[in-house]
């Protein structure tokens, strides 16, 4: 097949998939253990998480956070068959890419050479391959169950308590809700790209389309942004959001929080 | 005393990165009006619906809403600001941008919300709003996975809860299908009574003479024309000028001859 072909297609199948996974929020008023938690300790608990995955070098450690994530992820009812197909699978792809060639490019001890020597496979940069898209993986685990237990304007007052600036609340919020919208844009954009070009890319051009399509959507997603802030200021937002539910820290909470603050530093410095 | 008119726009410029949008525009609305925006693509009435709703502030010119000025200092004043957005109401073009919650519920009580009223008050007009509107067995459901006339109702919903004095309409009906946007402009009617002034965007003729009793019709920024709704359907020349009917060729033989075609329901999209 076309390169470019290819990569279109995955761009849908990716797109399409991510679609899905963010647009559901039913998972985020089912029971489950992240949704009995206080929203501003779900965001410091799964952020605390995601520090604690990126400052550890241990594969061991992140394998064990990734653990961790698997069992928070069940006990909230987020279902793990699709935390393969729309969260993991989707991540290594990405990944993937980026990681593959510090295989080859780690200098170290030899494994495998090709080509007659300057093509080489290295311990060490299987090691980093392996590591990267592990931290990754786990990383974007803990954040996607954030995403998903937790309905956007409760993530957007618990940041808010912890003092952070409007823009940048504004910005995570348009992100976290709008993110499927986006994404289906870009799943169109490429399926319209696709029917009419019949997968006749080829390398240079399909890489331009994509570049291009991508500049397209981000021009896309900052309008949506600011659109989407238009339509709450014209319904009476004026910087500090309010909703229904008053957030109450119990004692459940204070535990939960303890938890992962705990579980956070002891991976930290164990993986150090 | 006389009253001061709702809206008065005077010379009123506004352009986006240097593509103009309105062109020394001036209008006067007065309370209880119910006016038709008329206008082909791109000619300036989602741009001044936001003049009107005081998110967009012209370059020159002047507006003001009651007599008072609609600067962005007037609404950087938490007092004005907040009866500003409770006395006028927009509905965005895009239902996708304007229902940004998870549920129909907290869609419908965002503005009461961001109003500070109390948690009853809050949720018995919020109540009221879903069953007048007929979307009460959406309440839990997710606004962006509905259909577009249920967005449309919900988008409806989410800003008359604050029961405004003035609606502003953004082409309220042009993706429905007939059915729905009967529908939708039944609710407006029902809704507006005698007092309330709606303003409302579109480039569907066959809507204008049950939304509105004026007409302006938008050329190129600015108001080109206006009258009763009467008046302008009647003005073949005028609509095929701002682009809001379409000449058709047909040939019967050896005869060509033009006839005018209203823009019907269904075709047109955005
Ligand atoms: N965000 C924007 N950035 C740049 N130009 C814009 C933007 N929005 C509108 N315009 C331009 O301003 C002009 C007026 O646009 P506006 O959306 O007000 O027209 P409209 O009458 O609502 O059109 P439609 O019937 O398509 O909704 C158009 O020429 C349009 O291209
Ligand atoms: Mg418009």
């Amino acid at each position: 097949m076309a390169r470019g072909g290819f990569l279109a297609s995955t761009m849908i199948g990716f797109t399409r998939a991510l679609a899905r996974a963010m647009a559901s929020e039913q998972i985020a008023r089912q029971a489950g253990l992240l949704q009995s938690l206080d929203p501003r300790v779900r965001v410091i608990g799964l952020f605390t998480m995601v520090l604690a995955v990126m400052l550890s070098r241990r594969i061991a450690v992140i394998g064990a956070l990734f653990v961790v994530a698997v069992i928070i992820a069940i006990l909230s009812r987020v279902g793990v068959l699709m935390l393969v197909k729309r969260v993991w699978l989707v991540v290594l792809g990405f990944t993937g890419v980026i990681a593959f060639p510090a295989i080859f490019l780690t200098p170290g001890d030899t494994v495998a050479a090709f080509a007659g020597g300057p093509v080489r496979i290295t311990v060490q940069g299987v090691q980093t391959a392996t590591l990267l898209i592990a931290r990754v993986e786990t990383a974007v685990t803990f954040t996607s169950l954030l995403v998903l237990c937790t309905p956007w304007t409760h993530v957007l007052k618990a940041l808010r308590a912890f003092r952070l600036p409007q823009e940048a609340i504004m910005m995570l919020a348009m992100t976290h809700r709008y993110i499927f919208l986006l994404v289906e844009t870009a799943g169109q954009m490429f399926e319209s790209r696709q029917s009419r070009t019949v997968g006749l890319l080829k390398g240079a051009e399909g890489r331009r389309i994509t570049a291009r399509s991508a500049g397209v959507l981000l021009s896309k997603s900052i309008e949506l942004g600011n659109e989407v802030y238009l339509a709450m200021q014209s319904r009476g937002f004026r910087g500090e959001i309010r909703i229904l539910s008053d957030f109450h820290m119990r004692s459940w909470d204070y535990l939960g929080l303890a938890a992962f603050l705990f579980a956070g530093c002891l991976s930290a410095w164990i993986g150090r | 005393m006389l009253m001061p008119p709702m809206f008065e726009l005077r010379d009123v410029y506004f352009e986006y990165d240097g593509i103009p949008a309105l062109h020394g525009l001036s209008v006067q609305i007065a309370e209880g009006e119910s006016v038709a925006l008329l206008g082909a693509n791109g000619s300036g009435k989602s741009t001044l619906l936001r003049i009107l709703d005081a998110l967009y502030f012209p370059s020159h010119g002047q507006v003001s809403f009651s007599g008072r000025p609609l600067t962005p200092e007037a609404l950087h004043q938490e007092e004005f600001a907040l009866s500003f957005r409770r006395r006028v109401a927009l509905v965005f073009q895009n239902p996708d941008v304007q229902l940004f919650n998870p549920t129909v519920f907290d869609e419908v009580a965002f503005g009461p919300l961001q109003m500070q009223w109390s948690k009853e008050e809050v949720l018995s007009r919020v109540g009221a709003t879903m069953a007048l509107m007929g979307i009460t067995h959406l309440r839990d459901r997710p606004p962006y996975r509905l259909s577009g006339g249920e967005k449309k109702r919900v988008a409806l919903a989410s800003v008359i809860v604050l029961d405004p004095d003035v609606l502003l309409l953004d082409e309220p009906t042009s993706t429905l299908d007939p059915r729905s946007q009967s529908q939708v402009i039944d609710l407006i009617q029902e809704w507006k009574g005698s007092s309330k002034t709606v303003i409302t965007a579109t480039h569907q003729l066959e809507i204008v003479d049950d939304i509105a009793s004026r007409v302006l019709v938008l050329e190129e920024g600015r108001v080109g024309a206006t009258g009763t709704a009467a008046e302008i359907l009647a003005n073949y020349e005028l609509l095929l000028r701002a682009n809001l009917v379409h000449a058709h060729r047909h040939s019967h033989g050896t005869i060509t001859h033009t006839h005018p075609h209203l823009h019907s329901h269904s075709k047109h999209e955005h």
